[in-house]
């Protein structure tokens, strides 16, 4: 693998925000973004066929990359009472959503490793969003290539 | 000086009514002094969200496991976890948390090898309290100090290795407590997730499929004792007090809310939990598997080790 491209702008300054704080305090900041996780938009709300079922072990998610021309969105959403797996939905939601397809596909896929949570949240957590970004990205190619 | 037993007599008919509280008895002693309740979740931030007012968290990733080889912390390690929370040797701890209280089950199972003696589960967990409208709170406490002794974890009594597993093989009950689609492997991880990651589906031979929810009512409690008594004893899985049993699942978090239900609620008093479980046992290599919804035989080559 070459040098990968610098992150995207919101996914960069999402980083940023995170590593200015000492460990502890990720915490907090994981939180705040949880409860800043937007709603569906109606359109999404009533369709079925976008809940993909996670059965045991996780919290159930319901996640959408949809392009729209040349501009991605990211929609999320996930119970209130799975605060991590709403965190790790909305920094994808604020990172994501406006970056052209291109972008989305070349955010490296260990992002959820580079934003210092590994230790105040551990790794296996962290594969929630991984699981997410690998989705989106797959959604943003199978649009691309419909 | 521990906590009085929760009087409840749906409670009572279990073998150790003092490992159980109800809601209701919680939220009254709260303020009992010696009483000390502790919320484990598998969501990291739920604590924050809210809690049970007093509560303090530990974390089954970030606090209970070692950062780098798998295993759980040390006596000096478990002594100072414990002192920061402001808990003591004789201190009776509450635990409860979300998942009908897999990781609560978990952190008592962990609680136990170190051997703290009043180790209790709110009965219906988190979603319970929740369900009820009680009270939470996001003040975290400030407890002072506990004081805590260095013990030595005992990983004999109730935890077991894939070594004492597979000498285990043939000699008595093994119950795997996970989906079925995960028990005859068809299942072997969930798309898109890239979890533990093990590379061979099935169950360890012999295992008889329980999946831990059989355990609990509607409600997140658990079955009162007649009914756990019909599906794992007489009529059931058929295991007897004397028995020798082995309880495991994915990484052995749900297997501790079957381990707590044979051991405290039935009173079978030898039963282990295979903490490295089907993430250990399916990546091992030259370990016998079996697929298919069959508990299958444990394979004649163990038998004859075994007597010879």
């Amino acid at each position: 693998m070459t040098d990968a491209a610098p992150l995207p702008e919101p996914l960069a300054e999402i980083r940023e925000e995170f590593l200015a704080l000492p460990e502890r305090e990720r915490l907090q900041l994981l939180l705040e973004f949880s409860r800043e996780l937007p709603g569906l938009p109606p359109r999404y709300e009533s369709a079925p066929g976008l809940l993909e079922a996670v059965e045991e072990c996780q919290s159930p998610v319901r996640a959408f990359a949809e392009v729209d021309g040349d501009v991605v969105h990211f929609y999320a959403t996930a119970p209130q009472e799975a605060p991590t797996t709403r965190g790790f939905a909305s920094i994808l939601a604020q990172g994501l959503s406006g970056l052209s397809p291109q972008q989305v596909l070349d955010v490296p896929d260990d992002f959820p490793l580079m934003i210092g949570l590994t230790r105040a949240v551990s790794p296996l957590r962290l594969n929630g969003m991984a699981g997410m970004l690998t989705r989106a990205k797959r959604q943003v190619r199978e649009q691309l290539a419909a | 000086m521990p906590a009085p037993t929760d009087p409840t007599p749906r409670l009572a008919e279990y073998a150790h009514p003092e490992r159980l509280v109800t809601t209701s008895w919680l939220a009254e002693n709260l303020d009992t002094p010696g009483l000390v309740v502790v919320e484990s979740d598998e969501d990291v931030l739920l604590y924050e969200t809210g809690h049970i007012p007093g509560a303090v968290k530990i974390d089954w990733h970030t606090d209970l496991l070692q950062p780098v080889e798998r295993d759980y912390l040390d006596g000096a390690g478990f002594a100072d976890l414990l002192a920061s929370r402001g808990i003591s040797r004789d201190t009776t701890i509450v635990l409860y948390g979300d998942k009908n209280n897999w990781w609560a089950a978990y952190t008592a199972w962990v609680f136990t090898l170190f051997g703290h003696e009043d180790v209790r589960l709110l009965d219906g967990g988190r979603n319970l309290w929740v369900a009820e409208g009680r009270e939470l709170t996001t003040d975290v406490p400030s407890p002072a100090r506990g004081d805590y002794p260095v013990v030595e974890r005992d990983d004999r009594t109730f935890r077991a290795f894939k070594e004492d597993v597979l000498a285990h093989l043939g000699n008595g009950p093994l119950v795997d407590i996970r989906s079925p689609q995960e028990f005859s492997g068809e299942r072997l991880h969930i798309p898109d997730y890239p979890e533990e990651g093990v590379l061979r589906g099935g169950h360890i031979p012999s295992a008889r499929n329980v999946p831990w929810a059989t355990a609990v009512a509607e409600d997140g409690t658990y079955k009162p004792r007649a009914e756990l008594e019909a599906i794992y004893q007489e009529g059931g899985l058929g295991l007897t007090a004397g028995d020798s049993v082995i309880t495991y699942c994915r990484i052995g978090e749900r297997s501790s809310h079957t381990w707590f239900a044979l051991r405290y609620l039935l009173g079978i008093d030898d039963v282990r939990n295979y903490d490295g479980s089907w993430t250990e046992w399916g990546n091992a290599v030259r370990v016998p598997i079996v697929a298919g919804a069959e508990p299958g035989e444990a394979p004649a080559s163990v038998k004859q080790q075994q007597a010879a």
